[in-house]
C-alpha cells in the first residue's frame, strides 16, 4: 500500500512546529540566558552582584575582564590565579559567541568585532531593549544600578529575562 | 529498666556535645590564630571583646570608599538584618545564629576581611579588630 504523501508531510510539519515551540517554552522564551552552573563561578562571581550569565558577553570580553580583576569596575576583586583561570575557562566556554543559544547571538547584534565591551549594559542590543526605562526608574532605591537585573527581572537568577 | 535504656539520655547528650564541638572547631581555630597574632602585636592584649566588635561594626570610617563608609553599608543596620551590596545583591545576616554556615572556612573569612576592610576602612584590619568583630557575630 502506498503511503499517502500529503498527510505525512502535514504530520511532519506539525511535529516540527511543536518541537520548535516546545523547545522555546522549555528554554523559557526568547530572553533566556542559562544561569551560571559552576559552583566556583557562582560563589566567586555571585557574592557581590548577580553571577551574570556567561552568554551575555563575547569570549574576548570575559578574557579582558578576568585579566584585570584588580580594577573590576572600581573594586579590587582579585582571586588566586588558579581560581581566575578556572573561572575564565568557564566564561569563555559558555560565552555569547560560543554557546549557540539563539538569543545570545542576537544580543551581540550591532557590536563591532573590534569592540571588547566590559559592561553588558553597553551592548547596543541591551541599550535598545532598555530604551524605555526612565532615569527616574534607574535611580529608584530598589534599582540604583543597571547591574541590578533582579530588581526588575524577578527570574534573572534562573536566566529568565522575558519580563 | 535495662542498661541500654538508662544510658540512652547520656549517649544522646554526649553525641550532641561532640557534634556541637565538631561544627564549632573551624571557628575556634580562626579565633585562636587571631588571638596569637593579636598577642604578638600587643603584649598587653587581654582577649577579644564582642562589645568592641559591635562598635567596629557600626562605626563610620573616612578612609575607605565613599559608598561604603561602614560595615553596615552593605550588611544592614544590625547583624540580624539582611543587607545589600552596591550592585544590588542581597546579603544574608552576619549573626551566626541566623547564618549558621558562616565562618567555617578560614580562607573565606580571610578573603572577605581583606576585601571589606580595604573598602570600608581603607586599610587592613588588625588581628584584634577581626577577633573582636567575629566575637560580636558569634554572640549574635
Amino acid at each position: 500500500m502506498p503511503i499517502p504523501a500529503r498527510p505525512l508531510a502535514l504530520c511532519l510539519v506539525i511535529v516540527a512546529v511543536s518541537a520548535l515551540v516546545l523547545g522555546r517554552a522549555q528554554a523559557g522564551g526568547d530572553h533566556y540566558f542559562p544561569p551560571v552552573s559552576d559552583p566556583l563561578v557562582k560563589e566567586e562571581c555571585g557574592a557581590c552582584h548577580l553571577a551574570f550569565a556567561p552568554s551575555m558577553l563575547p569570549a574576548r570580553s570575559w578574557q579582558r575582564m578576568m585579566g584585570d580583576l584588580k580594577h573590576h569596575f572600581g573594586d579590587d576583586a582579585s582571586v588566586a590565579p588558579e581560581v581566575a583561570a578556572r573561572i575564565t575557562d568557564y566564561l569563555v566556554a559558555n560565552a555569547a559567541d560560543k554557546a549557540g543559544q539563539p538569543y545570545t547571538r542576537k544580543l551581540l547584534r550591532g557590536l563591532s568585532a573590534s569592540d571588547t565591551p566590559l559592561r553588558i549594559t553597553e551592548l547596543p542590543k541591551w541599550v535598545r531593549e532598555h530604551r524605555e526605562v526612565s532615569d527616574r526608574e534607574w535611580r529608584h532605591k530598589n534599582v540604583r544600578t543597571r547591574a541590578n537585573c533582579v530588581a526588575c527581572h524577578a527570574d534573572a537568577e534562573r536566566g529568565q529575562y522575558d519580563d | 529498666m535495662n542498661t541500654a535504656a538508662a544510658l540512652l539520655p547520656l549517649s544522646l547528650s554526649l553525641s550532641l556535645l561532640l557534634c556541637g564541638n565538631a561544627s564549632a572547631a573551624p571557628r575556634d581555630d580562626i579565633l585562636r590564630s587571631l588571638d596569637s597574632a593579636a598577642r604578638a602585636a600587643d603584649p598587653a592584649f587581654a582577649g577579644f571583646s564582642a562589645a568592641r566588635g559591635q562598635a567596629l561594626h557600626t562605626q563610620t570610617f573616612a578612609g575607605g570608599k565613599p559608598d561604603t563608609p561602614a560595615c553596615t553599608s552593605c550588611h544592614g543596620a544590625t547583624p540580624r538584618s539582611s543587607g545589600r551590596t552596591p550592585a544590588g545583591k542581597a546579603v544574608e545576616p552576619m549573626a551566626l545564629s541566623l547564618s549558621p554556615t558562616r565562618y567555617s572556612d578560614a580562607a573565606k573569612v580571610d578573603k572577605w576581611f581583606t576585601r571589606n576592610c580595604r573598602d570600608v576602612l581603607g586599610r587592613e584590619c588588625t588581628a584584634r579588630e577581626k577577633g573582636d568583630w567575629l566575637s560580636f557575630m558569634f554572640s549574635q
